[in-house]
């Protein structure tokens, strides 16, 4: 395997404001590697950074051995990007953003049409081409958008949250084509997201990222194993209590407890069987339990646990994730 | 590396960015056209008001005796003498809003796209420029038709071929100030308002609507400081005759006014952070 990005130390500061801090990470080829983290974070500071849209305040980083300050020019020949805002060109087709696409990166007209028929086959567009990109749907236009981004055979095709703003079905479909995009076209992808699930489901190796820091960078299984097996979540009506978590902390099934605020977090064996020996526990000590639950742990158990707290960017997100979880089971 | 890097999966992008690089600044003017030709909505909205110009004050300012407002030739009516004045008009708000729509389009729009792209920055500006002019220009010239349907006569077919130098040279002054404006302020809240709030006083210090000699005369020294007043002088001189200055005068300010605007423009907008 061999690196495609490498990032040193890389830092942006905004008027004294760092929003990205010191990060070092290196992206492998092939790889669909992933930042997760809420809004703000630092994400799409990085991407931009590497992208050569900002230029970063210290530190440096390379990709396919291009500085992405001193050989911009170099950098761009290997790079698609797919924004987090909608740059496409709604008055004109989808056809027709892709071939001034593929002008603009001087490819010939036999190249572009043969091309434009591979993208449109590998993102079933067809028959959506010749439509203007106003009136297509959210998910096709933002598939318009994957499909322009790889278009002129980019190293590495960055997705800046990728299927924001799409609804879930559209955002599952999405996620197919990203993975046969990076299989069949063998392209390495860099994605940052805040859905859980798209990191988990896609990603080869996730970020995560908080406060402009890589807090723990793995892939989705070891980070999850990173936090027990089975996870038991409880929440305590008046916040953290001292003795109660001595307490907990000497029964013999319990391997890891953690704290944060009124969230306390439980690393132990066969969960669904010490709820009620948990909820007994907390009876006699006079503790009230507003919620509890038991589940293999989740990307989201493995964000707690690293940031100490959840990623609760905004209300609609943590709703979301929580949707899902119960969708899928726990 | 590089070498296997490069031959492996770029075939088809040159080594280096050249600054004047032909097939980007094609793109960037065909999207304009196709644009331009798909909004019906918005051609026809930027053309209602020079056609109301013509209609509500043009013809009826035609029927009073031609020579009785100073610096009006004598046998020259009010409606020709308009026309060139609502050319110049129809330049200058479709130049200035294609020179300020650069900062939407980097921001929502295709531009952003391009400006990540192993181009040169010269170039796209510059075919985004040459699109903004050719779209103007084809707006000027519907104003013209309409305008000779409506009765003005023009002078002389090379009366007519000097007027489009004219107009391009207008357009390069003002798409550069609009350039200036979007990439100085261009993050303002109130943007579209300061643009119009610069737009109006340019066009009604002009001559447009009214000869020079009819102002009072510290009005006429902003004037003279107003590249539009040479503008609007020279379609006038070249469409229907009757120029306040010669006309050498005129294509000699404004080809400065468009070298150093355009020229800035072209300039800030080239180093500024593509985000």
């Amino acid at each position: 395997m061999k690196a495609i990005i490498e990032a040193e130390n890389l830092t942006k500061e905004f008027d004294g404001f760092v929003a990205v801090d010191h990060i070092n990470f290196t992206v492998e080829e092939g790889e669909i590697f992933g930042f997760l983290g809420p809004n703000g974070a630092g994400k799409s500071t990085t991407i931009k950074m590497l992208t050569t849209i900002l230029n970063p305040t210290s530190g440096q980083a390379r990709i396919c051995g291009y500085d992405v300050l001193r050989q911009r020019d170099d950098v761009r020949r290997y790079i698609g990007i797919v924004f987090q805002d909608p740059s496409i060109d709604r008055f004109l087709t989808g056809k027709e953003n892709l071939n001034f696409h593929g002008m603009v990166y001087h490819m010939d007209k036999k190249t572009r049409e043969s091309r434009i028929a591979e993208v449109l086959n590998l993102l079933d567009l067809k028959g959506k081409e010749n439509t203007p990109i106003k009136d297509c749907s959210g998910g096709i236009q933002r598939r318009f958008e994957v499909a322009r981004g790889f278009m002129a055979h980019p190293s590495v095709l960055f997705l800046d949250e990728p299927t924001i703003g799409l609804d879930i079905q559209a955002r599952r479909t999405l996620w197919e084509y990203i993975r046969k995009l990076n299989k069949d076209e063998g392209i390495t992808i860099i994605l940052t997201t805040h859905y859980i699930e798209e990191a988990d489901y896609l990603c080869h190796r996730a970020g995560i990222i908080d406060h402009g820091k890589v807090i723990v960078l793995d892939s989705p299984q070891r980070l999850k194993d990173s936090v027990g097996i089975d996870l038991i979540l409880m929440e305590i009506a008046d916040g953290g209590n001292e003795s109660f978590t001595t307490l907990l902390k000497e029964l013999e099934w319990v391997k890891n407890i953690e704290q944060h605020g009124s969230l306390v977090e439980l690393s132990v064996e066969e969960g669904d069987g010490r709820i009620p020996e948990l909820l007994g526990l907390a009876s006699r000590e006079g503790i009230r339990v507003t919620s509890i639950d038991s589940h293999k742990p989740s990307l989201e158990d493995a964000f707690l646990h690293h940031t100490g707290r959840t990623i609760r960017e905004s209300e609609g997100g943590m709703k979301e994730t929580r949707k899902a979880r119960r969708a899928r089971g726990k | 590396m590089k070498n296997e890097l490069e031959m492996g999966t770029t075939p088809n992008i040159s080594r280096r960015s050249q600054l004047i690089d032909p097939l980007p600044i094609y793109t960037m003017w065909l999207r304009q056209m196709k644009r331009f030709f798909r909004m019906k909505a918005r051609l026809v909205s930027s053309l209602v008001m020079p056609i109301l110009f013509l209609a509500f004050l043009g013809l009826p300012m035609s029927f009073i005796p031609s020579g009785d407002i100073p610096g009006i030739p004598p046998g020259m009516n009010f409606l020709d003498f308009l026309a060139p004045g609502i050319v110049g008009m129809t330049l200058l708000f479709s130049s200035m809003m294609g020179g300020a729509s650069v900062i939407w389009d980097k921001e929502f729009g295709f531009l952003k796209e391009v400006l990540v792209a192993p181009v040169n920055r010269f170039s796209i500006i510059l075919g985004r420029e040459a699109g903004a002019m050719t779209t103007a220009i084809m707006q000027a010239l519907m104003i013209v038709i309409i305008a000779v349907l409506m009765g003005v006569s023009l002078q002389s077919l090379a009366g007519f071929g000097l007027s489009l130098v004219f107009m391009i040279l207008t357009c390069t002054t003002f798409i550069g100030l609009g350039l200036i404006l979007a990439t100085k302020l261009g993050e303002m809240e109130g943007f579209m308002s300061i643009i119009n709030m610069i737009q109006l006083p340019l066009f009604f210090l002009s001559g447009a609507l009214f000869p020079l000699d009819a102002m009072p005369s510290w009005v006429k020294y902003i004037m003279y400081i107003n590249p539009l007043t040479y503008a609007v002088d020279g379609l006038r001189g070249s469409l229907v005759g009757g120029a306040a200055f010669p006309l050498t005068l005129d294509l000699i300010i404004l080809l400065i006014s468009s070298i150093v605007l355009a020229g800035l423009g072209t300039r800030f907008f080239s180093t500024m952070e593509a985000d």
